[in-house]
């Protein structure tokens, strides 16, 4: 027990670190390592909760594919990010003022909260028994009661991803189309030259 | 002591209003303010978990796989955006972005 509150402490002081300095870092690049960082970290909270499988996504979505995009973004972008920084101090204080605000708020909700009791019966009770994985578990659940969001959650990747394409596909100017007018009106005499070479000599 | 779903729910906190004050420090850069943002969203996959696990109810790890699947979606389409806002205008500060006002 005593290695679970160490585990937990250390996770969750790092992972709020590690939030500081993503919003705090002066280079972008900078922030975005810490992103990954507190992304790991989430992840080890949440295997310390026992969702193995929820940790696994997230590492593999959000470290495989959306920091990486970040990384690949404030790498690619040629902007002065040292001029983006100016007034950052000037909204320091109200910023800070609805921080703390919103964290009054939400502290103010765990004193007047009792703990939640768990139903007798859930609606999709997580198996007794250490035979069924979390992640069986999770497919059970996911592919039966859930598969039409499950759809959805997909038709929502498949827009997003067609839409970056066509966000981001440049115009016609850069790329080379196949022309079809041009190529069936193509003729052989405003292409072909006949010349006669003579023996021993070059063109 | 041992480690309950309120500890978990403090820390989700915590990280959440970090990312809203991380809004409001960042008030220029775009990139930033999207990094706020999946640190909410983190927040609230936290939470959900926290509570699904305490709950004895897998709901919420559902539900966190298809925030999970939203957050992908959105950062994908934000930073394309931001990548043909920037190839427009040479700049990403939100104060420019005002091409469509009346």
């Amino acid at each position: 027990m005593i290695v679970e509150n160490l585990v937990f402490y250390s996770f969750a002081t790092v992972l709020l670190l590690s939030g500081v300095m993503v919003i705090s870092a002066r280079n972008p690049v900078h922030s975005v390592l810490f992103l990954i960082l507190s992304f790991f970290l989430a992840a080890g909270l949440f295997v310390l909760l026992g969702a193995e499988f929820l940790a696994m996504t997230l590492i593999i979505v959000y470290v495989g594919a959306v920091a990486v995009l970040f990384l690949f973004v404030v790498m690619m972008l040629d902007v002065s990010y040292a001029e983006l920084r100016q007034g950052f101090l000037r909204y320091l204080p109200i910023g800070a003022l609805i921080g703390i605000a919103l964290l009054a708020e939400l502290v103010m909700v765990m004193g007047h909260w009792a703990t939640p009791v768990a139903r007798a019966k859930p609606d999709s009770p997580v198996p007794v028994g250490s035979l069924v994985t979390n992640a069986h578990a999770i497919g059970h659940v996911l592919y039966t009661q859930y598969v039409y969001l499950f759809q959805a959650a997909g038709v929502i990747l498949m827009i997003a991803m067609v839409g970056a394409i066509v966000l981001t596909l440049r115009g016609s100017s850069h790329n080379r189309r196949q022309n079809i007018f041009e190529q069936v009106n193509r003729r052989p005499e405003d292409v072909l030259v006949v010349r006669q070479v003579k023996t021993g000599e070059g063109i | 002591m041992d480690i309950s779903i309120e500890h978990y729910l403090t820390v989700a906190a915590i990280l959440f209003t970090l990312g809203v004050f991380g809004i409001f420090l960042n008030r220029k850069n775009v990139i930033t303010i999207l990094m706020s943002v999946e640190l909410m969203l983190l927040a609230v996959n936290i939470n959900l978990v926290a509570f699904s696990v305490n709950l004895h109810d897998l709901v919420g790890q559902v539900f966190t796989m298809f925030i999970l699947t939203v957050a992908a979606a959105e950062s994908a389409i934000g930073l394309a955006i931001l990548v043909v806002y920037n190839r427009n205008r040479g700049s990403i500060a939100v104060e420019d972005i005002n091409m469509m006002k009346g």
